[in-house]
This record gives C-alpha cells, sequence and structure tokens, in this order.
C-alpha cells in the first residue's frame, strides 16, 4: 500500500513536470506541418515544397520545428493524416496539392485555432488560406519556345486530371505558340495520376509516335522528358529543373519556388500576424522561375527572355484577347485580359487543341 | 500510321507483367502461392539501380536485380516452407516489407539517371522491315522474356522434372510417397519466381523508365499474380494476358492522342477489364481448369512421419 502511494505520487510529478516542460517548449516552438501527396523524391513538385520546408528550417532555426507526411491519397487518407498532424500541437500545416481542399475545410473547422494554408486550391476560410502559383505565365514563354522549334507544329501534353488549373495550363501554352506560330496544334493524353512514371513515359511515347515532336508535362516525374531525350524529341521539364534528366532534350522547365512565400507565412504565424487570405503569385514575384533556356538557338533565347520580362512587368498577359475557344466563341474580346473568375474556373480548351475536354 | 513504334512499346510495356508472370507460374505450379511479387519487383528494381548506377554496367543492375528477388523470395520460403507459416499472410507482409525497403534504400537514389539498357540489334536480320525491328532490335531483357516463358512452357510439358514439379503441386503427399523431396523442390520454385520477379523490377528501373521513384511498380506484380490465374496456369495464356494487359494499356493512350471520345478514366480501367474478360472467356471449359489448377496450392506440407 505504502509502495504503491509512493508510486502514484512519483509518476504523478513526473507527468505534470513533463507536461509543463511540454507546454513551454511548444510556446516557445511553432510547429509547422506539411502535407504532401506525391514522394519528395519525385524530384518536381512535392520535391519543390520540401525545399521550401528546408528553407524554413534554415530561416528559423530552433524557433521552428517541421513535420511532414509524404505520399497522401487525396482523398479520406488525407484527412486523416491533416487530423493528425492538427491535433499533434501544429500551429501552420501546409497541404500541399488540390485534393486536399475539402479535407482541409473540414478538419479546419474543427481546430480553429490552427492556421491552413492550402495549394492551388480555392476555398479560404478564416483559419485557411490559399496560395497558388502564375504557372501559366511560364507555360506561355514554354509555348512561344515551341512555337519557333517546333517542325510537326505538333505539341504533345501529358496531363494530369481534368482540373481548371491543368487546363489553364494547356490553354496558355497553345497561346504561346499560336502567338507566333497560327498553325500549332496540341494533343492531350491524361493519365489521371500526379505521380505514374511508368505511364508517363508510355503517354510520351503514344504522342511521339502520333508526331508531336514537342513534349510538355503537369505530371511529377522525370520520365516523359526521358523519352523525349530517348527519341531525340525536345521538351519542357516540370515543377524543378530536369536538365540532368535530360541534358539533349530540356529546352527549359519551370520551376516552383515556394521558399520566399513559406518563409513569410510561418514568420507571421511566430509574429501572430497571419490571416487568411488568397494569394496568385508568379514570375513578378519570384514565385514561378524559368531555368536556363538551352538547346535552342541564341535568336530564341533571346525571344523568351524578352517574353519573359514582358510578361514579369506586366505588359504581356498570357489571356489578353482576343481569345476564342474549340467551337469558335469569341470568349475574350480583343483588348481586354480574362478575368480571375474565367481562369480559376477554366474549363474550355482554345482553338487548336485537339479532342474535347473530359467532364 | 507506323505501327512499329507502338508494337514496340507494347512489348516494352508487357515485358515486367512477362516475367513476374513466368515466375509465378513456376511458384504456384509447385504449390506455393507467394504474393509478394509486387515486394520483390520494387527490391529486384532497386537493386539494378543502384548497383548499375554505382558500377556503370546494365549487366551487373540486372543480375543484381535477379540476386534481390532471389533473396527476399529466400526469406518467403524460409517462412512458408521451413517455419510453416501461413503463405497467403507471408507474402502480403513481404510485399509490404518490399515496398518499404526499397523506398529506405532508393532514397539516396531519387534523381539519378541512368542510360537505358542498350538494344541488342543483331546484323541483317534486325533490319528486315517490321518484324526485324520487333522481334530482333530489342534490348537483352527483352529477348530473355521471350526465351524463359518458352523454356518454361517446355519444362513444364515435355521433361521430367516439371512433371516432377506439377506433381508436386498436384498432391505433395503423394509426391512424398513416391520419394521425392517436397521441400526442397519448392524451394526451388520459389526462388526461381523470386529472380523472376527481381527481373521484371530491374527491366523497368533500368529499360522502361531509367531512374527510381518509390513504388515505381504501380501494381504490376498484383497484375502479373493475377495474369496466371486467370491464365488457369497455362504459359500460352500467360503470355496472351501479359502481352493483351500491354496492348491496351499503350492502345488507350493512343486513343486519347487521337482525340477519341471516352473518359479517361473508363480508358484506366480498359486493360484490366479486357484482360479479364478475354481470359476469362478463353478459359472457361472446367476440366482444362482442373486439370492446369495445381491442387496443392497454399496448402502448407507436413511430412506425415
Amino acid at each position: 500500500m505504502k509502495r504503491r502511494t509512493v508510486f502514484k505520487a512519483i509518476a504523478g510529478a513526473l507527468s505534470v513536470g513533463m507536461l509543463a516542460a511540454g507546454m513551454a517548449s511548444a510556446s516557445a516552438q511553432t510547429k509547422v506541418g506539411f502535407v504532401y501527396v506525391g514522394p519528395i523524391g519525385d524530384h518536381g513538385w512535392t520535391y519543390r515544397h520540401d525545399l521550401g520546408r528546408l528553407a524554413i528550417e534554415k530561416e528559423f532555426g530552433d524557433k521552428v520545428k517541421t513535420t511532414y507526411v509524404e505520399s497522401v491519397k487525396e482523398g479520406p487518407d488525407s484527412e486523416r493524416v491533416i487530423r493528425q498532424l492538427a491535433s499533434t500541437g501544429h500551429d501552420l500545416i501546409f497541404t500541399t496539392s488540390f485534393g486536399f481542399m475539402n479535407p482541409t475545410i473540414k478538419v479546419a473547422k474543427r481546430f480553429p485555432n490552427v492556421k491552413f494554408e492550402h495549394a492551388t486550391g480555392y476555398k479560404q476560410a478564416d483559419n485557411v488560406a490559399t496560395y497558388s502559383a502564375r504557372f501559366y505565365e511560364g507555360r506561355y514563354i514554354a509555348g512561344v519556345i515551341a512555337g519557333k522549334i517546333s517542325k510537326a507544329n505538333k505539341i504533345g501534353y501529358v496531363a494530369s486530371f481534368p482540373i481548371p488549373e491543368v487546363v489553364r495550363g494547356i490553354n496558355a501554352f497553345l497561346l504561346g505558340a499560336r502567338s507566333v506560330n497560327p498553325d500549332m496544334s496540341i494533343s492531350v493524353v491524361w493519365v489521371n495520376s500526379w505521380y505514374d512514371p511508368g505511364k508517363e513515359g508510355d503517354a510520351a511515347k503514344a504522342l511521339i509516335d502520333q508526331g508531336a515532336d514537342i513534349i510538355t508535362q503537369h505530371t511529377d516525374s522525370p520520365a516523359p522528358l526521358q523519352v523525349a531525350e530517348n527519341r531525340g524529341v525536345k521538351g519542357f521539364g516540370q515543377a524543378s529543373d530536369m536538365e540532368h534528366f535530360a541534358p539533349k532534350a530540356q529546352l527549359s522547365a519551370i520551376i516552383d519556388d515556394w521558399n520566399p512565400y513559406y518563409i513569410e507565412r510561418t514568420r507571421a504565424v511566430i509574429d501572430g500576424t497571419w490571416k487568411s487570405q488568397d494569394v496568385w503569385q508568379g514570375l513578378a514575384e519570384g514565385m514561378v522561375r524559368m531555368s536556363p533556356y538551352k538547346n535552342m538557338p541564341a535568336d530564341i533565347a533571346k525571344l523568351a527572355k524578352e517574353t519573359e520580362e514582358a510578361i514579369r512587368s506586366g505588359k504581356l498577359h498570357p489571356f489578353a484577347g482576343p481569345i476564342k475557344d474549340q467551337s469558335g466563341k469569341v470568349v475574350v474580346e480583343a483588348g481586354k485580359v480574362a478575368d480571375a473568375g474565367m481562369l480559376l474556373g477554366m474549363n474550355f480548351y482554345v482553338e487548336g487543341v485537339e479532342g474535347s475536354l473530359p467532364k | 500510321m507506323d505501327f512499329v513504334p507502338v508494337i514496340l512499346t507494347v512489348i516494352t510495356a508487357s515485358t515486367p507483367l512477362l516475367f513476374a508472370a513466368t515466375g509465378e507460374l513456376i511458384t504456384e505450379k509447385s504449390g506455393v502461392l507467394n504474393l509478394g511479387v509486387e515486394g520483390m519487383m520494387l527490391v529486384g528494381a532497386i537493386a539494378a539501380f543502384a548497383v548499375a548506377s554505382t558500377t556503370g554496367s546494365g549487366l551487373a543492375g540486372i543480375v543484381a536485380g535477379a540476386a534481390a528477388g532471389t533473396a527476399m523470395a529466400s526469406v518467403f520460403a524460409f517462412l512458408t516452407l521451413t517455419l510453416l507459416a501461413n503463405q497467403v499472410a507471408t507474402g502480403l507482409a513481404l510485399t509490404i516489407f518490399g515496398i518499404g525497403i526499397s523506398a529506405l534504400i532508393g532514397a539516396s537514389y531519387v534523381g539519378f539517371a541512368l542510360e537505358p539498357l542498350p538494344k541488342l540489334a543483331i546484323p541483317v536480320i534486325s533490319d528486315i522491315p517490321v518484324i526485324g525491328p520487333i522481334l530482333f532490335g530489342q534490348d537483352f531483357l527483352v529477348y530473355l522474356s521471350f526465351v524463359m516463358i518458352i523454356a518454361v512452357a517446355w519444362f513444364l510439358s515435355r521433361t521430367r522434372p516439371g512433371l516432377i514439379l506439377k506433381a508436386v503441386g498436384e498432391s505433395h503427399d503423394s509426391a512424398h510417397a513416391l520419394g521425392y523431396p517436397v521441400i526442397a523442390i519448392r524451394y526451388a520454385a520459389v526462388l526461381f519466381g523470386g529472380a523472376m520477379s527481381g527481373l521484371a523490377g530491374a527491366y523497368l528501373s533500368l529499360a522502361y523508365t531509367p531512374l527510381w521513384a518509390e513504388n515505381m511498380t504501380a501494381g504490376r506484380g498484383w497484375i502479373a499474380l493475377a495474369l496466371v490465374v486467370f491464365a488457369t496456369w497455362r504459359p500460352g495464356r500467360v503470355i496472351l494476358g501479359a502481352y493483351m494487359f500491354g496492348a491496351i494499356t499503350i492502345l488507350q493512350l493512343h486513343a486519347q492522342g487521337w482525340g477519341i471520345e471516352v473518359a479517361s478514366q473508363f480508358m484506366s480501367m480498359l486493360p484490366y477489364l479486357a484482360t479479364i474478360l478475354v481470359l476469362v472467356l478463353i478459359s472457361r471449359d472446367k476440366t482444362k481448369i482442373r486439370l492446369n489448377a495445381p491442387q496443392c496450392i497454399g496448402k502448407v506440407f507436413h511430412a506425415a512421419h
């Protein structure tokens, strides 16, 4: 009896002590969580987000502690992962894929003191901010390069899911290509996955066999570019510089740079100034960058740089009218620019895209 | 449209399935149900990639892939044949283990690029239009897959050891009574299956998409397992199933490129649906099924004395 009382007293003291220590460290350290849709090793989308996480660690040192969960499938599983991060003391959680949108909103309702940043989504809440990059600006530049380089006038696009962001990329690419070569066309293959190297490679092979001589993608592995390198055609890297996978084939790559944004938002949480917002940054703010222009004649590289500068300064807008959809209807008039609503909800192909958009 | 490149792509898409299914056919014919194919493929893939990128030799990579698959299969064999563990549970556990350990080892190889395996063109013969490049302009592993399935078919139907293997799978107690070393034969069959799965994985990481990506088999091991069963354990049907699956996978991508208006999600389903349908239809004969299915598959053998 006496021994048991002694043990209980020690256990009680220890747990109170640990709780106090835990609470003390929790309030001193900001915990930042990351939910990734693919593996860091995809060397594309998720890899760049993880670089953002490492930038936060470098910037804030001991003041933050980061956690990440890789390869979380979009759907019910993601809700479980987000909830787990929220319930284990994380102050800020980045959910880095479109498909995490509804789970993020759901979990955010239950945890009003946790702040969420959802990438590429369109639903906000008091504690949910959204952020996205204007990748379409990079796509337009890539399209300009493709329009000048392609001899077959056919582009092969390895696409993932028919969501507005992907459709926007396809349209921007073709608009850029047609701005220098009105005969360009695009053929799209949907692989229904963000990351499946085998399938992406097969899709690229199919497109090349059908006559495309420029390959570009909205999927996350370097496989399509590798196929392009193998078959002697050119292509564009996605989300990060994929040059060492395709030294002869990569013309340029659209690079996502999340570092400045992630550092800024973490600082806002530490300082207590965090507010929900919807941010859409592009070349001008440095969230989108282009890798060096290679494997092309000097005059085309110059044209690409000029286009980049024009977009950055605001002189050129990729979705400036006149823009016609596939049926020939004018959706953006001459002299006007597509508004944010049309861009965010884009569900039509522009003239010149082959095939019709899956529902 | 030029069909030769399409057929070449189909062959490369079907080769990993053919390798894994060939190995699993022998394993199941001996009466062992090895569900660990997916894990063994992944382990073979990372071993092949790691060795090939460190040594620069594709051949060393191929050997390493087969060796890794065999090593994992030996773990499976030890657990199920010597320790008499449940085959289904052990196979599943090894698949999950294989996925994890390959990801762990592969973490340091992500982002590496390799030259794909060279195509071995046979002079003169490879230049025959159409069949030249298809049959004689492939890389070493594709040739090996052709050779292996033909060798396995011949082994099972025309040789005495093949007959003994089938006997062990049919009725291990009778085979034991006749004096055949049941456990040793099953060990050999499982190790062979592991080696083939390792080669399938090696093909993926050395020739198909020469990079390492976590879980790069994307379910092909499961497809190979299903192929063996739906083909009712007949080598000819296995070849048909593997190539049919590969062909429809590639064709559905082409169909999208041509602008054919079918939902892409349905197109993704099509290879699975079509292969199951065709194999089930052509293998309807109940007698043939009973003739070819190893009766003792999955049953634990315990020498009764």
